[in-house]
């Protein structure tokens, strides 16, 4: 995959500004049909979900209290996993998007939630509304894009370094939470400048920490305090559920922009864009996950990935019924509505994390004929002198192109 | 104070101060929720919770107003005859806060109260209190305030011109000092079924214990200050309390001014009286990050929940204060007065919002 502009099958080629203007206008109208018809049975589905939620947490919480009893500790974990992954996603995320805020109920609010995760609220709101849904898949402007640590397009230059992405891909899988958090604060990036001594971003660094205490002494100290003999057991299971929640929310996340196929683009294109030119970014920028109510549910809704990059502050229990007009409108510009069941997203995903990894067609030239040469060529290239492996990089890609 | 009423025993603070501590272990446990939001779904209507109440019924009193029965939460201070209460309810998924007088006995012996509601052309939370609304349904509550009642000293001989929905801060007051013996109510209403309490008030006058002057508005016109003067002659002898539309409130306080007995006379708005609007301005929430477009006669406070954002409020007509934030920059225009008021860059003048509009460009610091 390559940058939209430089595609040589540019799959907006055939749209004039008057079709992108005119696309605009009519996600415009979906936009103000839903608004205009929010109401009552919108405000019963969230704190119907906040209702099963805490119940779902205190029962497994309680049942945990039992976690020496291996089916108390199978349901518990169970239970709680379900229940943290409910709070991240289809409460905790899509509150902090705003989506609640109309109801004007100060305990369901953008500005008052604060939500079971190690990033504080108010930092995940700047660098995940402010910064990834106005820049999402701009190079170099939409950090989500890799998260800063990984090689995300093919123009991005290949280095041995890039050969331990998809290990630590997963690592940063398994411990997800900490990586938003670290992503939040751009911590990467601070320290690479030398600015940790920074006074703003001390004073946000602490909250992070005050905040991750805060997570860490729950799950890990006072709960397993209160089971008394199942100390260890509770402890694991909280970890577990921690683990699988974390594995979750990375797999949707990576669902949404990350499968094959799915554009990004260069930072100058975005200069002076117009609001069809966004809506039209979002559009060729996300893809869906297809399944099952209890799917787009566990997803915060995140599967209609699309329709929430379109208008990521109206009510997420309303995206499934937009999406068959969103489709209809892809359909008739002759775009490419990006959408697969969960496992062929994922897979998806991971390939190109592994594609990537690799130098530029290495992954496609090789078979298991030619197996034992392109590892010779590959160790090359990660050993060998930095000519060399630019001329080995420069014949994979060829390769690839013939 | 009588013995009668229960004062506060050394005891409960101590035991409020415990259950706070142990609520701040518990938020150890619960955090980032907190221990109530897992009590709330047990029992919302618990001692230290937000206060809220339960409607209990809603019993129609005309074609366009209803009685309704609310049970409050165990925070509830009983209030004083004449005051209103500020209700929060959610209409069409929309938390709205309105304030009602209350109309019941203090005698209850339910633990209930009620507020009575006239549904108000196009007024959504008055149309649905009236029509709607179920009984089960929690509202929020504040505590009950305002000034529109009877003195310690009970005046020998009282006056009440109410208008509409005016007599329910007054039928508040009747049902609950029978001690008031020369009484005079002077009440307006459309028809003689449009009268709220109509059976009550008229019962009360059979028994002697109100003179009632009954003005139907679409048979017999308004009365003016002067046919009241006329139908109450020792008017300047009495004490006043009138409630109703804004208009009626002014003739009366000129006419109590030229008699030089205005301070006897005293009087309950519903709504402000807006005097003065301008162009409006852009309003920009600094701490909140939000910037809106507010017409000159729009409060910034509607505009602002218009928008989304959490703000805090109170009576809604610029008595309670609980509305005010400071403005860094910009101008403001007191839609009651017109007075505008500035504030240079740096400056945090406390503004009421509920009853200031912009006047240009304005920063608030919320």
């Amino acid at each position: 995959m390559t940058v939209l502009q430089k595609k040589s099958d540019n799959p907006i080629e055939h749209l004039t500004p008057e079709d992108i203007e005119l696309i605009g206008k009519e996600l415009d109208d979906i936009r103000q049909s839903v608004i205009d018809s929010r109401g009552e049975s919108d405000a019963r589905y969230i704190r119907k979900v906040i209702d099963v939620h805490r119940k779902i947490e205190l029962g497994s919480r309680a049942v945990l209290l039992a976690s020496g009893f291996p089916p108390a500790w199978v349901l518990g974990t169970v239970g709680l996993s379900i229940a943290k992954i409910l709070e991240n996603m289809e409460i905790g995320h899509n509150i902090l998007h705003g989506q609640w805020d109309w109801m004007r109920d100060p305990k369901i609010h953008s500005t008052t939630w604060e939500w079971d995760m190690a990033s504080p609220a108010e930092q995940w709101k700047h660098s995940h509304n402010e910064l990834h849904h106005t820049y999402t898949n701009v190079i170099g402007k939409d950090n989500d894009l890799g998260y800063g640590i990984m090689r995300v397009d093919e123009d991005q230059p290949w280095t041995p370094m890039y050969l331990g992405q998809p290990l630590w891909s997963f690592i940063n899988a398994c411990f997800f939470e900490y990586g938003i958090a670290a992503y939040d604060l751009e911590l990467g990036a601070v320290i690479a400048r030398k600015q940790t001594g920074d006074p703003e971003f001390r004073a946000r660094a602490k909250q992070v920490l005050v905040k991750i205490g805060r997570q860490v002494r729950k799950d890990y100290l006072i709960h397993p305090l209160l089971s008394g003999p199942n100390f260890l057991a509770t402890l694991a299971a909280n970890f577990t559920a921690n683990t699988v929640r974390n594995l979750w929310t990375n797999s949707v996340i990576l669902c949404g922009h990350f499968p094959e196929g799915v554009e990004t683009f260069e930072k100058k294109s975005i200069e002076g864009e117009t609001r069809g030119e966004w809506y039209l970014r979002q559009m060729l920028g996300s893809a869906n996950i297809s399944g099952s109510q209890a799917m787009h549910v566990m997803t915060g809704n995140l599967s209609h990935q699309i329709e929430h990059h379109l208008f990521p502050d109206l009510p997420s229990n309303r995206y499934a019924e937009i999406a068959p007009k969103i489709r209809d409108l892809f359909d008739r510009y002759g775009l490419n509505y990006h959408t697969a069941p969960l496992p062929k997203q994922v897979g998806s995903a991971w390939h190109k994390i592994i594609r990537l990894s690799l130098p530029n067609g290495w992954l496609q030239n090789t078979t298991a004929r030619n197996l034992p040469s392109q590892l010779g060529k590959l160790w090359k290239m990660t050993t060998g002198s930095r000519k060399e492996r630019r001329l080995l990089m420069r014949e994979q890609a060829m390769m690839a192109a013939a | 104070m009588t013995a009668t009423v229960p004062r506060p025993t050394a005891a409960k603070p101590a035991l409020r101060a415990l259950r706070d501590r142990v609520l701040r272990v518990a938020e150890l446990v619960t955090t980032p929720l907190l221990p109530a939001d897992y009590l709330d779904l047990v029992d919302p209507l618990r001692s230290g919770a937000a206060l809220r109440g339960r409607i209990e019924a809603v019993l129609p009193e005309t074609r366009d107003a209803a009685t309704v029965l609310i049970r409050p939460g165990s925070d509830w201070q009983t209030h004083r005859p004449g005051q209103y209460v500020r209700i929060g309810i959610d209409v069409d998924g929309v938390r709205m806060w309105r304030a009602y007088s209350i109309t019941s006995d203090l005698g209850r012996t339910d633990g209930c109260f009620t507020v009575t509601v006239k549904a108000i052309p196009g007024g959504k939370v008055s149309n649905h209190l009236v029509r709607s609304v179920r009984p089960g349904t929690l509202v929020h509550l504040d505590q009950a305030t305002g000034e529109f009642c009877l003195p310690e000293q009970r005046p020998a001989k009282a006056l009440f011109v109410t208008a509409g929905s005016g007599i329910t801060p007054v039928m508040g007051m009747l049902r609950n000092h029978p001690e008031l013996t020369d009484v005079v109510l002077v009440h307006s209403a459309p028809t003689a079924d449009d009268v709220v309490f109509g059976a009550e008030l008229r019962q009360l006058a059979a028994e002697g214990r109100i003179r009632l002057v009954e003005q139907h508005t679409d048979t017999a016109g308004m009365l003016d200050a002067g046919a009241i003067a006329e139908l109450v002659p020792d008017l300047a002898e009495r004490a006043t309390w009138a409630c109703g539309p804004v208009g009626m409130l002014e003739m009366l306080e000129q006419h109590w001014a030229a008699a030089g007995i205005a301070d006897r006379l005293y009087t309950e708005r519903f709504r402000p009286k807006v005097l003065v609007t301008g162009e409006g301005g852009t309003v920009t929430f600094t701490k909140n990050g939000t910037s809106l477009e507010a017409g000159g006669a729009t409060p910034i406070l509607d505009a602002a929940e218009e928008a989304g954002v959490l703000m805090p409020s109170g009576c809604r007509m610029g008595i309670c204060y609980g509305c005010v934030l400071p403005l860094r920059e910009g101008a403001v225009r007191d839609l009651r007065t017109g007075e505008v008021t500035t504030a240079a860059p740096g400056d945090g003048v406390l503004v009421q919002t509920c009853v200031s509009a912009a006047a240009g460009a304005c920063d608030i610091d919320h």
